[in-house]
């Protein structure tokens, strides 16, 4: 069994980083994870994204076209991405950001406006972590614990950003699971 | 040691360090700049030294100079880089000194593109320096592999005073992955009292190490060339490394390909197999010495009809493959460069066309 999730937004909504805590979190499992990011002249301003490749055996092609899974930080990542994700799969959206719909219905479309749950838990910086947690709560694809492990090993080396992080890991489960 | 996450390019870098090479000189270029970001942090923490020099050909002679001294010392570069270190190279293989060069391959030629290439296979297998010069040359296809190969760089260059040269496409250097380091190694080369100048006194020796590529006496020349000679072809009859994927039963076509690429084809030759079709696979892991007989063989099987070098260039390897065959069976090339690499799908189109 083999997932690919690929994040995608804004340069600076801390996209990579989001994929790499979940590639993390699946090695800590006993998965086979790879984390690629694009690396092209795009990423000065415009849009990041990385995908995550996770598998019970190990991974041949990390190059994927068609993931199973989207987390779709911004508008333009959504109407890019939208389409090639996987039937059956998860799309993710930014509601803060984005207005429009992944216009599929062959997929579980999950809608939260993490910029403003991030507002409200007192920093507009863990939106992406609020992101995280919601895609996780919803794709059971690592457990919440380990997530959370995840997250503060991440932050290990500023302990100050870790109750705020926390607060956005159970805020974002309680987005998914409305 | 656990398993950790890391990126391929500081893998690398901290797989230099746990090989006892606390010398790392460089330029930046994409992409593999990470090695020198995650070096100019952690070398100073185990006593190492990190300079960046003012171009590449002038990282080439610190190498060199370094290399002549007796110290464990590498480089990492990508494509365009390394052609400006490879006049470098083509001395400190002439001074028989040992050295581990790098090459994170972006597209080319000229300034090409900074996405995953294999284009610099020919540059890296045949045509590194002017001279009669060779490289080892390990192609790793996962950040584990790369750091496996980077800590064996290291004692096969000292093996055969030569420089070893890791080739690795822009998406092993920028992927990250689980890996494990091996046990750290000794810091320094057993064997270099043989070559370093760093003083008779220090090397209790009463003969003089001369590092020196010069031999205008044409004689003394042909004679450090023959030496030269015997140093490739022992690493051809002792270097040798590749891995088979799905040989065992009656494939119809074979592959030859490496680094990201294989691991692309691997995908694809699973998928076909779902559908009844069996293609097997020579993964060259040394594209120099190259697996001219694991190549062979596994084309010489009765059922295989077909060899394809699927390589992220515009057909390099398929010199090496079509070497290997030796005209017995048709072999062709498919592949892409310029980051565009290959998906599983395509290399599965093309083997239905050419095979199944």
């Amino acid at each position: 069994m083999q997932s690919e999730i690929m994040f995608a937004g804004f340069g600076g909504q801390g996209i990579l980083l989001i994929g790499k805590v979940l590639a993390h979190a699946a090695m800590e499992e006993g998965f086979e994870v790879a984390w690629v990011p694009s690396y092209g002249p795009e990423m000065r301003g415009g849009t990041a994204y990385c995908t995550v490749v996770i598998s019970d055996r190990p991974i041949g092609s990390p190059i994927i076209k068609n993931p199973l899974h989207l987390v779709a930080m911004n508008g333009p990542s959504l109407e890019k991405f939208a389409p090639t994700v996987k039937k059956g799969g998860i799309i993710f959206i930014n509601s803060s950001l984005i207005a429009f719909g992944a216009n599929r219905d062959d997929v579980d479309e999950l809608r939260v406006p993490v910029v403003e749950i991030a507002k409200d838990l007192g920093s507009v910086k863990a939106a992406n972590i609020v992101a995280l947690s919601a895609f996780v709560a919803r794709s059971g694809i690592v457990s919440m614990e380990t997530l959370k492990q995840c997250i503060k090993e991440e932050f290990s080396k500023k302990p100050k950003l870790i109750p705020l992080n926390m607060e956005a890991v159970a805020a974002g489960e309680r987005a998914a699971r409305k | 040691m656990a398993k950790v996450l890391m990126k391929g390019n500081e893998a690398i870098g901290e797989a230099a360090i746990r090989a006892g090479c606390l010398n790392y000189f460089a330029y930046p270029i994409t992409p593999q700049s990470e090695v020198a970001e995650y070096l100019v942090r952690r070398l100073p923490e185990v006593g190492g030294v990190f300079l960046q020099g003012e171009s590449e050909v002038a990282v080439g002679y610190m190498i060199f100079g370094a290399a002549g001294a007796g110290v464990r010392v590498f480089t990492t570069s990508s494509s365009p880089g390394i052609s400006l270190m490879s006049e470098a190279i083509s001395y400190i293989a002439a001074a028989q000194c040992p050295a581990v060069f790098v090459n994170i391959m972006r597209g080319g030629p000229g300034l090409g593109g900074i996405l995953p290439s294999q284009a610099d296979y020919l540059q890296a297998t045949k045509g590194i320096g002017h001279g009669d010069c060779r490289l080892l040359v390990m192609a790793p296809a996962s950040v584990q592999e790369a750091v496996e190969m980077v800590m064996k760089a290291f004692p096969l260059a000292e093996k055969y005073r030569n420089p070893v040269m890791i080739l690795g496409d822009g998406l092993i250097g920028q992927m990250m992955e689980p890996v494990e380091f091996p046990d750290q190694l000794k810091t320094e080369p057993s064997n270099k009292d043989a070559w370093a100048t760093n003083g008779m006194d220090h090397r209790k020796s009463k003969t003089r190490n001369l590092v020196k590529s010069l031999f205008l006496d044409p004689v003394q020349l042909n004679d450090n060339n023959l030496a030269l000679k015997a140093k490739y072809d022992r690493m051809r009859a002792e270097e040798v490394m590749s891995e088979s994927y799905n040989t065992d039963g009656d494939y119809k076509g074979l592959i030859v390909s490496y680094g990201t690429m294989s691991r692309v084809c691997r995908t694809a030759i699973d998928m076909l197999k779902t559908e009844g079709i069996d293609v097997g696979m020579i993964r060259p892991q040394t594209v120099f010495p190259f697996p001219e007989k694991a190549v062979a063989e596994a084309a010489m099987k009765p059922s295989c009809m077909h060899v394809l070098s699927i390589e992220m260039s515009m057909g390099q390897m398929i010199e090496d493959v079509e070497r290997s065959v030796k005209g017995r069976i048709p072999v062709s090339w498919y592949g892409k460069c310029g980051g565009d690499i290959p998906t599983p799908e395509e290399v599965i189109d093309v083997v239905r066309e050419r095979i199944a």
